[in-house]
């Protein structure tokens, strides 16, 4: 029999985070600060609109883009927050979860051999999907004395002819670290001097805890080089239902509607009647759930640090991303012993990427009372390797 | 600060003071002194605990009676509130728009206590005009809290 594999999809590595999570799954009590979705239920008045979308009997596909009615709320969404003016009609396309907007994105606008600069740490998904789009993912690591922001330097550094896309994951996962506007000023510059593309991850955009979240289309010059994504997951608490959506130029929604419209047909009709109520009168649950997470940040922050950890002050999501050089082991190493020995999940900063190494990645999307008993444990051990050394 | 220390322990009031001072990154001394006023001012009436008292042996009847009143002549319905609320088996008063006036919640160990209050205290004052008592047959929510045991997370452990 041939080989049934494509070399290309063979070649790429599954994610990083699988294997610990195997052996994690196996422990029965271990307490675990590494899931990457809020700890929240989806708001109730939320889940009833699902619920009543079902009993109405709204059980068939939908428009390949999405619901006119969920468009034009994602329309205004986007001008009430962000300033950004995007026809309902024809920039935006809704998605099953932003994961599907990032890869259709790449899709669409990569040719084989075009460059795309990916910081990182950054969630998982970015290289692969260049890859399996045909591009060729040029890594630019973050550095922690810059709070892992991207800096106009670090671009400029990478950016050759053949690049095309800069992917910008902020606020971001796994540092918490956030772009302030004149972070993205800078950006932008290089972007529009180089000719670039940004595809903007901007799912965790209501979870900030300094200044408002800035998109980089509101920048002049950018909103028509910028494909913007975003999502319901982590703002609403709304993971499992898997909608997300991207707001771009007219020209590049209606190639990666082509894409969707063949692969996906179209996001789940449940979720996206449930997003219209998020939308319209959801926004009070947001901002009682960030500040909720404000609390715990604040929180984790000073018992890391009494603890002697030295971890910079992350301003968005709801991770931080802990320096553990001091202790002398890899990133792996340290959070195998952390679970072994006080039986506590975190995720090594590698699963991230490369310049993960040496930190850890601590998620508070848990109650306080989780994270309290959790940090007892990363405690003891802390002060053990301490005595040890 | 009041709103943001009130919303924390209306939820909570055993926290602990240190984590309260971090969580909402003010100082210590500031909270506790903001407490001290907040119970002088009687913006804080106490600090209780919220028992479900279907899972002790101990038992509780309580009753939710629609009371209609004629109000007194230059005291309005504070007067007649006060009649009411001073009686210890009285959990709660409110003064009510629509067809009736008060809402009284009672708390008391058997019906024929809390229909004894009513039949001999509540319907015999001047201004009772009519009493309808509605008996509680079971709580599922106060306070905000849901009495039932909240579901295990079931978020896998690990997840990017």
């Amino acid at each position: 029999m041939r080989n049934p594999l494509s070399k290309q999809i063979v070649e790429i590595e599954p994610s990083g985070i699988r294997k610990f999570f195997d052996i994690v799954n196996e422990m029965e009590d271990a307490i675990s600060l590494g899931v990457g979705e809020p700890d929240f239920d989806t708001p109730w008045h939320i889940r009833e609109e699902g619920i009543y979308s079902l009993e109405k009997g709204r059980t068939f596909y939908t428009s390949n883009a999405g619901l006119k009615e969920l468009k034009i709320e994602i329309s205004r969404y986007m001008d009430r927050k962000f300033h950004l003016d995007y026809d309902y009609n024809h920039e935006i396309i809704v998605t099953v979860g932003g994961s599907e907007a990032i890869d259709i994105a790449m899709r669409a606008m990569i040719d084989p051999g075009d460059e795309v600069l990916i910081p990182q740490p950054s969630f998982v998904c970015y290289p692969p999907c260049a890859l399996l789009a045909g591009g060729k993912p040029v890594v630019i690591e973050l550095k922690e004395e810059n709070e892992f922001r991207l800096t106009a330097e670090e671009v400029l550094a990478a950016v050759t002819p053949k690049t095309k896309i800069l992917v910008l994951p902020f606020p971001n996962n796994p540092t918490g670290s956030v772009m302030e506007k004149k972070d993205l000023e800078e950006i932008a510059k290089v972007v529009i001097d180089h000719d670039l593309f940004v595809i903007s991850d901007e799912i965790y955009s209501e979870l900030t805890y300094g200044s408002s979240h800035v998109s980089i289309a509101s920048l002049p010059g950018m909103q028509e080089r910028t494909i913007t994504i975003n999502g319901f997951s982590k703002s609403y608490a709304m993971t499992g239902w898997r909608l997300g959506y991207a707001c771009g130029p007219k020209e590049i929604i209606e190639q990666m509607l082509k894409i969707h419209q063949f692969a996906i047909m179209c996001a789940p009709t449940t979720s996206q009647y449930a997003a219209v109520e998020a939308l319209k009168n959801g926004d009070g649950d947001v901002e009682k759930m960030r500040q909720e997470y404000d609390g715990r940040r604040r929180y984790l922050l000073h018992r890391l640090r009494e603890m002697g950890i030295e971890c910079f002050e992350p301003y968005g999501a709801f991770y931080m991303f802990p320096n553990i050089k001091q202790f002398g082991m890899t990133s792996e190493e340290f959070a195998k012993q952390l679970l072994e020995k006080e039986k506590v999940a975190v995720v090594p900063g590698t699963a991230f990427g490369e310049s993960g190494e040496g930190f850890l990645r601590i998620s508070y999307a848990y109650s306080l009372e989780d994270l309290k008993a959790a940090l007892g444990r990363i405690e003891n051990f802390v002060c053990t390797l301490k005595r040890e050394q | 600060m009041r709103e943001k220390i009130l919303t924390v322990i209306e939820k909570n009031s055993r926290i602990d003071l240190k984590e309260l001072a971090i969580i909402l990154g003010v100082d210590e001394a500031a909270i506790l002194n903001e407490l001290a006023a907040m119970e002088k001012e009687h913006v804080i009436c106490g600090y209780h605990t919220l028992i479900n008292w279907e899972k002790t042996g101990v038992e509780k009847v309580m009753a939710m009676i629609e009371v209609r009143v004629t109000p007194q002549r230059g005291m309005g319905f504070d007067k007649v509130a006060e009649r009411i609320y001073n009686y210890p088996e009285v959990e709660s008063v409110y003064l009510i728009s629509g067809s009736f006036d008060f809402m009284v919640v009672l708390d008391g160990k058997n019906l024929r206590e809390v229909s004894q209050f009513v039949s001999e205290k509540l319907s015999t004052l001047d201004s009772v005009l009519s009493t309808k008592t509605n008996f509680i047959l079971k709580k599922y929510k106060d306070h905000g809290t849901i009495m039932a045991e909240p579901p295990k997370d079931e978020r896998m452990k690990i997840a990017p």
